[in-house]
């Protein structure tokens, strides 16, 4: 996939103006500005704690943002009432972090979930809906298992699963290699591209491995203590002479900063007095 | 600014008062939020094609009621005898002693009845509710719901609160007779009287007013076990002992609530 080049022709698909979003006084993400295009798998990277969850939960709309806006297939859901949110959501699918299959539901019925509230599907159908997506995660013989018999990679691709049931036209994926061990990390990479390549999916990835994001990419973004440092292709990150991608790239720790208010602060609890 | 309320402890205990005023003003509104929505669903939700599940309602019901009904037997029957025991001993001094079976009938049908079915089921059902949603919330289960486009007050309130509006009723009147038969059984003991006139009293005391008044006020209670069982379930951050935290919090909520709502109620009613 040539990526950056022929963007002017391609739909936008996710389209995020100056996102500014704060917990409390501290600013976790501040003028955030990405275009996701029809079909392209787009991986925002960073360390950890630089914001990348949090971003992937404003693009859902389960929070609403302090300042800017997301649109999702071209509807702004930080203006979206509830109700047209949840419509929204049935063309959108998520993979958390953590699987976050239902525990108290088998496999099956974890994936046939979305199906059975929102479809008038019969129950033969629905069976055959779900056997086909577990079909394609590699889970078929799965399906009456429960989600805590389940090891952490089949985790991930039951929630996989569950998030493409729909044949949503988006997809968001946080961490999918996160905790799983390199051969079956590399599985869902394969995985990811099939998706993309088979079903035509937008596809969003959350991740910190480097292996990960270069192969799966068509760009990627780097997120910093809630900034976007920059977005390109893989080329172009890789090209880049901005000194903290080029230490994300080569695994190299921040030189800390330290300021020494603040590191009396933290060792202290308190606020330095005032010297006057 | 900061460091002035920090030093003051007068003014540092006002900003304190004041932070939880709001926050249990917030909390409040927060509970009728999920009443509006979960009544909203109950009512609607068919129409919208978004009914409220119906298998899981009766799970639930299985699990507040059914489940419930052998300790709650023997629970309310334990009480009548108390009471019997105690009427009998008081009214004794007065040479009354018979009166006994309408001091029963009025106080298990009223009071005794409902506080009981209340309470155990804030801490058997409120508890595992709190308990449910807790897990689900730090599991991202409940952020998941949302993400699939599914309501998580219509798929995990609305059946808890409509179970619960159906079960505690019956509970309450199971309660009542197992409350009667208990004095019934005591005052046979201890009297000599007979079961059958004894129930032919309690019968002749009894208004249809006083049962009411009971099933009325296990309604109430059920309201305000599920929500705030459900809300302290869904404001779980911090993982297990979040969860452990909040299906505390949430018992020691219900029941005073609980125990205030009924006297509130009582004093309305017996004026
Ligand atoms: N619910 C929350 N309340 C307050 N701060 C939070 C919350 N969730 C995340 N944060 C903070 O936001 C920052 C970004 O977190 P996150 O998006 O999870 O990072 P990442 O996924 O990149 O590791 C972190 O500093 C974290 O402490
Ligand atoms: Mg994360």
């Amino acid at each position: 996939m040539s990526a950056a080049a022929d963007n002017a022709e391609r739909t936008p698909v996710i389209e995020v103006e100056d996102l500014h979003v704060r917990y409390g006084s501290r600013d976790i993400l501040r003028d955030v500005n990405l275009t996701v295009y029809q079909g392209e798998i787009l991986v925002i990277m960073g360390g950890s704690g630089s914001g990348k969850s949090t971003f992937l939960r404003y693009l859902l709309g389960l929070h609403r943002p302090v300042g800017g806006s997301i649109k999702l297939l071209g509807r702004d859901i930080t203006r979206l009432k509830s109700q047209e949110l949840y419509e929204l959501r049935r063309k959108i699918g998520m993979s958390f972090q953590g699987g976050a299959l239902f525990n108290s539901m088998s496999v099956g019925e974890n994936v046939r979930l979305p199906l059975r509230e929102h479809t008038r599907l019969d129950e033969n159908t629905m069976r055959i809906m779900s056997r086909l997506k577990l079909e394609v995660v590699d889970l078929a013989h799965a399906e009456d298992l429960m989600p805590a018999q389940l090891s952490g990679g089949m985790v991930k691709r039951a929630a996989l699963a569950r998030a493409i049931v729909m044949d949503p036209r988006l997809l968001f994926f946080d961490e999918p290699s996160a905790g799983l061990d390199p051969v079956v990390s590399a599985e869902l990479d394969e995985l990811i591209l099939r998706l993309r390549d088979t079903m035509h999916m937008t596809i969003v990835v959350v991740t910190h491995e480097l292996d990960s994001a270069f192969k799966i990419a068509d760009r990627i973004t780097f997120l910093d203590r809630g900034r976007i440092l920059m977005t390109g292709s893989v080329a172009e990150v890789r090209a880049s002479d901005d000194p903290r991608i080029q230490n994300l790239l080569n695994r190299r720790p921040e030189a800390r900063v330290r300021d020494p208010d603040e590191y009396l602060r933290r060792l202290t609890g308190r606020e330095p007095r005032p010297s006057a | 600014m900061a460091a002035d309320t920090q030093a003051n402890p007068i003014a540092r205990w006002v900003e304190r008062l004041g932070r939880g005023t709001v926050r249990a003003v917030e909390e409040l509104g927060y509970h009728a939020a999920l009443l509006a929505e979960s009544l909203y669903w109950i009512a609607w939700g068919a129409r919208r094609r978004q009914s409220v599940r119906f298998a899981d309602t009766v799970l639930e019901m299985m699990e507040v009621g059914i489940r419930a009904l052998p300790i709650v037997a023997v629970l309310s029957l334990a009480i009548g005898v108390m009471l019997a025991i105690q009427g009998i001993h008081t009214l004794k001094t007065f040479g009354a002693e018979s009166q006994v079976v309408v001091g029963i009938a009025l106080s298990v049908t009223r009071e005794f009845a409902p506080l009981i079915v209340a309470i155990l089921v804030a801490g058997r059902s409120g508890s595992a509710l709190a308990a449910r949603i807790g897990t689900m919330q730090i599991g991202q289960e409940i952020d998941a719901l949302r993400v699939i486009g599914v309501s998580p007050v219509r798929f995990l309130v609305a059946p808890a609160l409509l179970a619960m509006l159906i079960m505690m009723p019956a509970l309450t009147f199971c309660a009542d007779v197992m409350g009667i038969m208990g004095g019934a059984l005591y005052s046979a003991a201890d009297l000599g009287l007979d079961i059958g006139t004894y129930l032919d009293r309690t019968r002749d005391a009894l208004d249809v007013e006083d049962v009411m008044q009971g099933l009325v006020k296990s309604l109430v209670f059920a309201v305000l076990i599920t929500l705030i069982g459900t809300a302290n379930g869904f404001a779980v951050s911090g993982g297990a002992q979040g969860v452990g935290r909040a299906t505390t919090r949430s018992v020691v909520l219900s029941i005073t609530a609980i125990v205030i709502a009924d006297m509130i109620f009582t004093w309305f009613l017996s004026r």
